[in-house]
Order: C-alpha cells, then sequence, then structure tokens
C-alpha cells in the first residue's frame, strides 16, 4: 500500500524553475497563478496522491519544501 | 505523519541569490546534509571562492574563509596543515579552479593535501556575465567567444578532473551531475565519500559536479538539466576518474 | 641565555621567526633569500612546525593566509619580482585584518633584475603595493642582529594589529654573516577570539574582505585608517647618530644607512658636521624626527640603493623646509663607505662650508 505524505512549499522562497513540477512521480505540484513578492509564480501543492517520496524536496534549489510521510 | 525532509540545520534559514534553477544552491544544501550526518559542523572549515559563489558563507553556518581567486587550495593547505583534525574543503568554479587555480588546484593534489574540493562545473563563467571558461564545451556560445568556442581559435575545453587523477596524490575523484535526482543522490554520495577520505587521511579528494546555469546557457532550468544529459556529461563524463584509497567503504543509502 | 651566533642574514631571521612562536613557513625559492626556506625545511619541523615548498610566491602568500585565519603565526619570505606576485594575496590579509609577517630581501630591478642587494621596493612596501586603501607596517634592519630583532617584532605588531607586517632586507644583509644574540622564544602567544578553528559551541563565522554594500564598505576602511594612525601613533621607530651639532643630515635606512656612518666617520675626521637620520620603521616614516631636525638642519642628503623612493617621504616631511639632495645607486652597485664619503663632502663643501 503506497505510503501517504503531504508537502509544504515556502511560496516565497521559491523561484519557479519547475523542477518539483517536472519531477513529482503523482503529478501533485503546479504552479501558482498568483506571483509571490519577488515575481516569481511559485509551485504550489495540489494535494492529491502524495506519497511523500521526497523528490521534489530533493530536487529543489532553494530548499523550499518540506516532506511529510506515514 | 512525520516529516521526512526538510532543511538541513547548517544551511542558513535565508533566501539565496543564485537563479532559477541554479546548481550552486543544490550542492550547498547537499554538502551542509554531509556535514550534519557525518557530524562534522564543528570541525569543518569551508573556503568560499571568487564566482557566483562568493557568498557562500552567507549560506553555510560553519566556519568559511574567502580566499583571493583560484587560490583556495592553497588557503585550504594552510588551513589543514596548522589543524589537521578539521574537515577542509573549497568549493570552487570552473574558473576559480581550471584557470587562475590550475597551479594551486594540481599542486595541493600532488602534495596529497589531506583537503576535499568541490569543483563546480558548469562550463562558464556566471558571475562576471557570461565569459567562457576552460571547460566551456566546443560550439557553446559565450560572451568571449560569440561565435562558438572553436578547437582553433580556444582550443579545446579542458578536463582538469583527468589531470589530477593522473597525480597519486589524488585519492578519490569522482564526477557527477546534479540534473536529476538521481545525479543529486549521487552527488550527495560523492561528497561524502570525499570527506570520508579525508578524515580517512587518504589524500586529496575531489569531486566535481556538472551543474546548470540556466542564465547563461540561455536556457530555461529544464532545457539546462536537459543540456547536461545531452551535451556536458557527453564530454565531462560521470563516474569515479581514480580511487586509490585503502580504507574504501561502500557509500552510505540514498 | 645571551649566547652569540655566528650566522647570514637570512638565516638569523628565520631563526628569530622559529623563537617569536612561528610554526608555519610558506616559500618558493629565489635568490638572495633561498636560506630562509632552506633554514625552516630544516627546523620547523624540529619544534613541530611545517614547512611547505609552494608552487609560487603566490600560492604561499594565500598559505600564509589559510594558517593565519586559524589563530597560527604564519610567514612567507620572498625577493622583488616575487614580492610583486604576493601584492594580492597583501591587500587581502590587509582587508581580512590578518596577522602574517613577510620578508622581502630586496635584488636589483626592475623585471628579472639581478641577485644583488637593492632597496628599489621602497615604494611597493610602504605605499600597500596591492589594490585598496592600506597599509602595511614596513621594518627596514641594517645589521643581521637587527634583521633577527625585527623579525621577532614583526610577529608582535601582526598579531597585536591583526594586520601583514613586512620586514625590508636586502640581499647584502640576506647573504653577510654578523654575530647575533637572539631573544628566548616566546613563552606565551597572544589570545585570539577571532579565529576559524571549526564552530564548537558557537555559530559559525566567516572571514572576507568582500562588502558589496558600500556603505558598510567605507565604515570598513575608515576602521581600517583609524587602525593605521593607531600604528603611526605608537610604532615609528629611527636612529638618530651624530645629529646634536650636524649641518647636513644624510637620511637613509638599512644597508644604505650603514655605508652612510661609515661615510659620515670618516667626514667627521675632516671637521664636517654630519649626522645621519636613519628610520627604522618606513612605514610609518619618522617624520616629527625629520621635522624637529628641520629646524636645526637646513641640508639633507638622502641617500637610497635605488633611483629615489624613500626621496619622496623626506620630501613630503620637510615640507619645503630645508634643501634635499639626492644620491642614488639602482640596479645593486653597493658604493663604498669611501665613495659616499666623497659625494657627502662634496655637498657640505658646496652648500655649508666655502
Amino acid at each position: 500500500m503506497p505510503s501517504k505524505g503531504k508537502i509544504e512549499i515556502d511560496a516565497e522562497l521559491c523561484k519557479s524553475c519547475g523542477y518539483c513540477l517536472q519531477h513529482c512521480p503523482q503529478h501533485c505540484i503546479q504552479l501558482a497563478s498568483r506571483y509571490n513578492l519577488k515575481g516569481y509564480y511559485p509551485a504550489q501543492f495540489t494535494g492529491g496522491e502524495c506519497t511523500g517520496c521526497a523528490i521534489c524536496g530533493l530536487v529543489c534549489p532553494e530548499t523550499a519544501i518540506e516532506v511529510w510521510r506515514d | 505523519m512525520k516529516k521526512v525532509f526538510s532543511r538541513p540545520r547548517y544551511l542558513k534559514p535565508v533566501a539565496n541569490h543564485y537563479c532559477p534553477g541554479c546548481g550552486h544552491s543544490i550542492v550547498h544544501r547537499l554538502i551542509c546534509e554531509v556535514v550534519e550526518e557525518m557530524k562534522m559542523g564543528e570541525r569543518v572549515v569551508s573556503v568560499a571562492p571568487a564566482g557566483c559563489a562568493v557568498l557562500a558563507y552567507f549560506y553555510f553556518d560553519f566556519d568559511t574563509v574567502e580566499a583571493a581567486h583560484g587560490r583556495g587550495a592553497a588557503v585550504a593547505t594552510g588551513i589543514k596543515r596548522s589543524l589537521p583534525e578539521a574537515l577542509v574543503f573549497t568549493y570552487q568554479g570552473d574558473g576559480d579552479l581550471a584557470a587562475i587555480g590550475t597551479a594551486e588546484t594540481i599542486h595541493a593534489a600532488s602534495r596529497g593535501e589531506r583537503i576535499s574540493v568541490i569543483f563546480i562545473n558548469n562550463g562558464i563563467y556566471g558571475m562576471t556575465g557570461g565569459q567562457m571558461a576552460p571547460t566551456t564545451l566546443l560550439g557553446m556560445k559565450a560572451s568571449t567567444a560569440p561565435e562558438g568556442r572553436s578547437e582553433r581559435r580556444e582550443g579545446f575545453p579542458l578536463d582538469i578532473s583527468h589531470l589530477l587523477a593522473e597525480i597519486p596524490g589524488s585519492a578519490y575523484i569522482v564526477r557527477t551531475a546534479v540534473n536529476s535526482p538521481k545525479g543529486i543522490r549521487q552527488t550527495k554520495k560523492a561528497i561524502r565519500e570525499a570527506f570520508q577520505c579525508q578524515l580517512d587521511d587518504e589524500g586529496f579528494s575531489l569531486v566535481e559536479v556538472l551543474a546548470m546555469c540556466p542564465t547563461n546557457w540561455k536556457l530555461d532550468p529544464v532545457q539546462a538539466c536537459a543540456f547536461i544529459d545531452e551535451k556536458m556529461a557527453q564530454y565531462f563524463k560521470p563516474g569515479v576518474l581514480v580511487d586509490r584509497r585503502k580504507k574504501s567503504k561502500p557509500g552510505p543509502e540514498e | 641565555m645571551s649566547e652569540k651566533f655566528l650566522m647570514n642574514g637570512n638565516h638569523a631571521l628565520a631563526e628569530a621567526a622559529i623563537r617569536a612562536g612561528c610554526r608555519f613557513y610558506f616559500g618558493y625559492p629565489i635568490t638572495p633569500q633561498n636560506e630562509v626556506p632552506e633554514y625552516m625545511a630544516e627546523n620547523l619541523p624540529k619544534v613541530g612546525g611545517v614547512f611547505v615548498q609552494a608552487e609560487s610566491e603566490i600560492a604561499s602568500i594565500s598559505m600564509v593566509l589559510g594558517a593565519s585565519v586559524t589563530g597560527a603565526r604564519a610567514m612567507t619570505s620572498s625577493s622583488s619580482p616575487g614580492i610583486s606576485l604576493k601584492q594580492e594575496g597583501l591587500s587581502f590579509l590587509a582587508g581580512q585584518e590578518l596577522p602574517a609577517v613577510v620578508v622581502n630581501v630586496m635584488r636589483g630591478g626592475p623585471g628579472l633584475g639581478n641577485i644583488a642587494g637593492s632597496q628599489a621596493d621602497y615604494h611597493q612596501a610602504v605605499r600597500g603595493g596591492g589594490h585598496g586603501d592600506y597599509k602595511v607596517p614596513v621594518l627596514a634592519p641594517a645589521s643581521v642582529q637587527e634583521l633577527a630583532d625585527l623579525t621577532y617584532l614583526a610577529f608582535d605588531l601582526a598579531d597585536r594589529y591583526r594586520n601583514p607586517v613586512m620586514v625590508l632586507a636586502d640581499g647584502m644583509l640576506g647573504q653577510m654573516m654578523e654575530p647575533v644574540i637572539f631573544p628566548e622564544p616566546i613563552a606565551k602567544l597572544p589570545e585570539k577570539d577571532w579565529t576559524l578553528r571549526g564552530a564548537k559551541g558557537r555559530p559559525g563565522r566567516f572571514s572576507r574582505s568582500l562588502i558589496l554594500d558600500t556603505k558598510l564598505m567605507e565604515e570598513h576602511n575608515w576602521k581600517l585608517q583609524r587602525k593605521y594612525q593607531q600604528i603611526a601613533k605608537k610604532e615609528v621607530r629611527s636612529e638618530s647618530f651624530m645629529m646634536d651639532d650636524a649641518k647636513l643630515a644624510v637620511v637613509a635606512f638599512g644597508s644604505a644607512a650603514r655605508i652612510a656612518k661609515g661615510a659620515i666617520g670618516r667626514v667627521r675626521k675632516e671637521g664636517l658636521q654630519v649626522g645621519l637620520i636613519r628610520p627604522i620603521t618606513l612605514w610609518p616614516y619618522p617624520v616629527q624626527v625629520i621635522r624637529a631636525a628641520a629646524a636645526r638642519v637646513k641640508e639633507f642628503l638622502v641617500f637610497e640603493l635605488n633611483a629615489g623612493q624613500m626621496l619622496e617621504d623626506v620630501s613630503l616631511a620637510l615640507q619645503g623646509q630645508g634643501e634635499l639632495f639626492f644620491y642614488g645607486r639602482p640596479g645593486g652597485p653597493i658604493p663604498t663607505p669611501v665613495e659616499v664619503a666623497k659625494i657627502i663632502a662634496s655637498r657640505y663643501y658646496q652648500r655649508i662650508r666655502k
């Protein structure tokens, strides 16, 4: 049974590089439609079937993502 | 639920100045993770370069000294000779290490200095605005090679890690890339192996990391990752270039 | 223990450094100072120190910086062209406020020059030498004994002010053998609370000279300038020789001063009232000594083994008071006291005695 997970993305640290979107196996991340204080459209957790694999955290250059898992 | 991934203790909780998708900030985090896991935070003295990572000491929460451009390996030599028990590493870009710092890097390896060099190779001079580096690929454009590097005009890219591997004082030299989850895990393992090599008194260690520079490659971050697979890694092939360690241990689990 | 040793200048300065607690020497061979790294290679390990022959003078000054930031007493030595190579490193040491001792055993120049002694790096030494607003205290010995004493002092000054300090010798001084009495090995090194030795029980700290914010950089620069003002107030050293009744003052440093003393001895026998002002610190320069002398002495003769460098500092100090005459020998030839006596006498007769 796959694990259940969740992530939190610090929108103000995100620079919209797109790595987390690209590599999330569960497609739980998209770019927000509102930009942050720096003018980037930050990555946003959509909920969904996150397994807490933490690949998003691994690839994030800004260490903007924290990951939880059951 | 328990937290399974967060900022390592030695990576300061501040925003960094690196461009979106830059390889530097990934490697900074990996270094801090390794330092924490090896419990070396109170024994590490690092050497920051000139280049995009000149402000590395704003991000590392351990002792760091700035070196003049290219002189990292010499400053590290002075530190390690004074503090043999410290974990001493330099963090250098392709210009710092393989252009102006060529002599210092080669001779630190030649002396078998017990230091670790983290060599960020993005094939371009980032901080100064995209000039050609010793590791810029043939055909790759740079502000000082506007028609693209040509063998006749600028010469071949320099594979300095290959040169260093020939030197008996080099105990462990490995090349990885941070353009994929697999590459990032391999890079972290390589950094740990290099640090352990130093602590085991084996000799000079170096990790060359192929890293993205979306801004000066004029690609978006995802394209820049692909560029590493398609071009950079074809010339600078990832893998272990030399391993003369006697006390090799298997690396940690990912 | 006042044991007297007969040693050449280069060996003596190395021994003095060891006694001052220097445990790290990084250097590169260049004549006429090769005896310094050789002495260090043999003797530093005996006291638990570390000698590294670096790949260049550029590498060695950065190695000194690395050892210095950990709190160690570290030094390098070289000669003129090699000191040129170290200028960036000196600027970095000054900007990062790190102690270090750098010895320049000057040789003929410019360019590759020759291996004879000269004094042609005065400007390079006292004007900072590298880029940016900084100074290094410059000590100019005139004998092997003084070379040992000033090298020992250099480490104290470097630590006290957190600045690189230069000992400015020349090829003659480095090679000649004279009796030396060394100070006792230092008992206790000063405490340093700013070092990088691993962040045990404290946050990480860093040492750097890059300050991008111009307001902060200006503040840092004025802080350095205040330090240099303190040094200028407290650390001036000079010798006055036969100045009480002098009508003509020779101003010379290092080996030139030594030759001048011999020359003055000769002309005094002819009744010429000549004295010598010998700066021992070239930076800070003994400006007040020169000005005080100018109240009674109207004729000044600057003698240097170069084409006229300290001449400018004497001129600045005099501020138009007194007449200035220059006798210089660049490129390495060493005039004898007889030759210099003739120059002094000739000038004296022109200006003072009819």
